[in-house]
């Protein structure tokens, strides 16, 4: 708007950058230099250079067991709760009477999203006489131990996560909406068969809400935490130790937070390694409309 | 993805005797429709009948919660709920809820606030370093808690806030939550500038042009905004569990992880009976604003 200083918009924007710099900069530059020192809370931090990162890749065995509970849940998680989001989203794209009340109904679940009272119900539903194993018993199936085997335990929060597709369903959603209709008319025209037309025209068209679905999904999978809390508390045998849990143990119960932010600053590593590489692929599978590569 | 159902349509206005193909095309439709229906009404079942049997079950006694997988009670009785409300400390259920409701309001506020500020700043006006700090705000959507947490705390803890709610709320009034801005952004980029233009002409400052031209078009953003904002605040845990430690200052949340840690083995119909109240402003706040739940996600893509 002319005629204003041009500092005028930075007045505006001085909110987000004062607590940019305090609830974001400040924290992100001292959780790494706190990851080089020993820190009680009753002392200043000590420099230990290293030792934290040696301790958790050379000795830790809870590291390394975590570690590989976060990747199997992570691997598991967001691939199933995407693909069962995405296909939903295609059979809910049709004009069929009532479609917003199914629309609803599947929505539901993620606003309540991280909820801890629907992370209570999981824990009742899935106990041993919970509502799940009733229904397994009741149709001939024999009961699972859901909870009480580490075999089963890190699956039953999986569950969980998947059944809360809605957000990433309703992105879905909208981008086959804003697909082109003419495009679909021309191939079956030609007489595309439908799953040929999915394949070839959908599919390319979305892989933007993909690639952004993909990536919001991972981040947050990576920091489960809520629910391996409240559910089995890691348990049992630490299957279900995820690294957020693990984190919180050492910082907030054993208040190990220069220990506690190495394995922070490791998970962040990974989270934004598999960024960068999602981003680096992208640009082999991801179509823009209007982008000429293509 | 093809509709068929509006080919059959077309077909049925025909007066000719239906074609092979036709017929085919016809048959097809209904086949698929009735596919659909049946595909997303054992789906849908099987996503709201947890909720449903939570429902029914905080109405049953607790032997007969786990005797059937029906959701109906047979003797309905509300014991749960009395009992439950009680709790295990010398607080009532309803305490735990003005607590959330302590954090919940002013924080929706000064997100709300805060947010349109930044993203009237962002969307508006050019100035010096504009583009970095969008570039960074973009960033930080990406940028997972746990690499600030331990810090924010310590720095929480040097301020003297443990065990309030001041550190929950106040940094809600920097516009921290990156996604709203973004949310904002995307939304007053739609709208075009000439309102604005007409009331700067007429000798509005910007300030006035925000709050008298830009705030009532960005109505729908921002109570999105809010219904986010009051839902992940509810929902919340981990900040709590860190932040708060005195039971008369806990939120919903932490009243009922202590309700399943004290009283475990035999009161599960107190616990649902929370469990369901504790559910119950989302619920019917989301049921009362559906549409700009949908819009929130479809404009800027939510996280959960």
């Amino acid at each position: 708007m002319g005629g204003d200083s041009k500092y005028l918009g930075l007045w505006y924007v001085a909110p987000y950058i004062i607590g940019l710099l305090l609830f974001t900069a400040f924290p992100f530059v001292s959780s790494l230099y706190l990851s080089f020192t020993d820190y009680d809370l009753l002392s200043a931090p000590e420099w230990v250079g290293t030792d934290n990162y040696e301790r958790l890749f050379t000795r830790d065995r809870t590291f390394d067991r975590s570690l590989r509970v976060t990747m199997i849940y992570v691997f598991t998680t967001v691939p199933l709760k995407l693909a069962f989001a995405l296909f939903i989203a295609t059979v809910l794209n049709y004009r069929l009477k009532g479609i917003n009340l199914f629309r609803t109904a599947y929505y539901v679940p993620s606003i309540l999203g991280g909820s801890i009272a629907i992370a209570v119900l999981w824990r009742y539903i899935f106990a041993g006489n919970g509502l799940v194993n009733m229904i397994l018993t009741g149709l001939g199936f024999e009961a699972v131990n859901w909870f009480g085997d580490p075999q089963n335990a890190l699956f039953t929060i999986t569950l969980l996560r998947v059944w809360q597709f809605g957000s990433a369903m309703v992105i879905f959603l909208a981008a086959l909406q804003s697909v082109d209709k003419s495009l679909y008319e021309a191939a079956s025209i030609d007489g595309a068969k439908p799953r040929h037309i999915f394949r070839y025209i959908t599919l390319p068209l979305i892989t933007p809400v993909i690639f952004f679905n993909l990536i919001m999904q991972t981040v947050q999978a990576f920091q489960e935490f809520n629910g391996p809390f409240i559910i089995t508390q890691g348990g049992p045998l630490n299957s279900t130790y995820l690294l957020p849990l693990y984190i919180y143990d050492e910082a907030f119960r054993s208040f190990d937070m220069g220990y506690a932010s190495a394995i922070a600053w490791i998970l962040f590593a990974i989270i934004m390694t598999l960024t960068l590489v999602a981003f680096w692929s992208s640009k082999k599978w991801v179509y823009y409309a209007g982008d000429k590569r293509n | 993805m093809i509709d068929f159902s509006s080919t059959a349509a077309a077909v049925l206005k025909d007066d000719r005797p239906p074609s092979q193909l036709e017929l085919k095309l016809r048959r097809r439709a209904r086949v698929s429709a009735f596919v659909r229906y049946t595909l997303l009404s054992v789906v849908g079942l099987i996503m709201v009948y947890p909720l449903l049997w939570m429902i029914g079950a905080s109405f049953k006694t607790n032997s007969e919660i786990f005797s059937t997988p029906w959701f109906w009670p047979q003797e309905p009785t509300f014991q749960g709920y009395i009992d439950g409300w009680q709790t295990s400390t010398p607080y009532t259920f309803g305490r735990f809820f003005l607590n959330s409701m302590m954090i919940v309001i002013p924080k929706v506020i000064g997100t709300a606030i805060s947010s349109t500020l930044v993203a009237y700043g962002f969307a508006r006006f050019d100035f010096p370093g504009k583009k970095v700090v969008f570039a960074i705000l973009i960033g930080t959507l990406l940028l997972p808690d746990v690499v600030t947490r331990i810090p924010q705390y310590l720095l929480f803890r040097e301020l003297g806030w443990l065990d309030s709610y001041l550190p929950l709320v106040v940094p809600q009034w920097f516009a921290v939550e990156a996604f709203f801005v973004f949310m904002l952004v995307q939304f007053l980029r739609a709208i075009p500038r000439e309102m604005e233009e007409a009331a700067r002409v007429d000798g509005a400052n910007t300030f006035q042009t925000l709050i008298y031209v830009v705030v009532p078009l960005l109505k729908p953003a921002l109570i999105s905004v809010c219904l986010f904002q009051f839902m992940w605040t509810m929902n919340d845990f981990l900040g709590p569990l860190i932040y708060i430690s005195s039971v008369e200052n806990y939120p919903i949340s932490l009243a009922l992880r202590l309700a399943i840690d004290s009283t475990e083995a035999f009161s599960w119909n107190e616990i649902l009976s929370m469990t369901v109240l504790a559910l119950t402003p989302s619920l019917v706040v989301f049921f009362m604003a559906q549409k700009y739940f949908i819009e929130g996600i479809s404009t800027g893509g939510v996280k959960g």
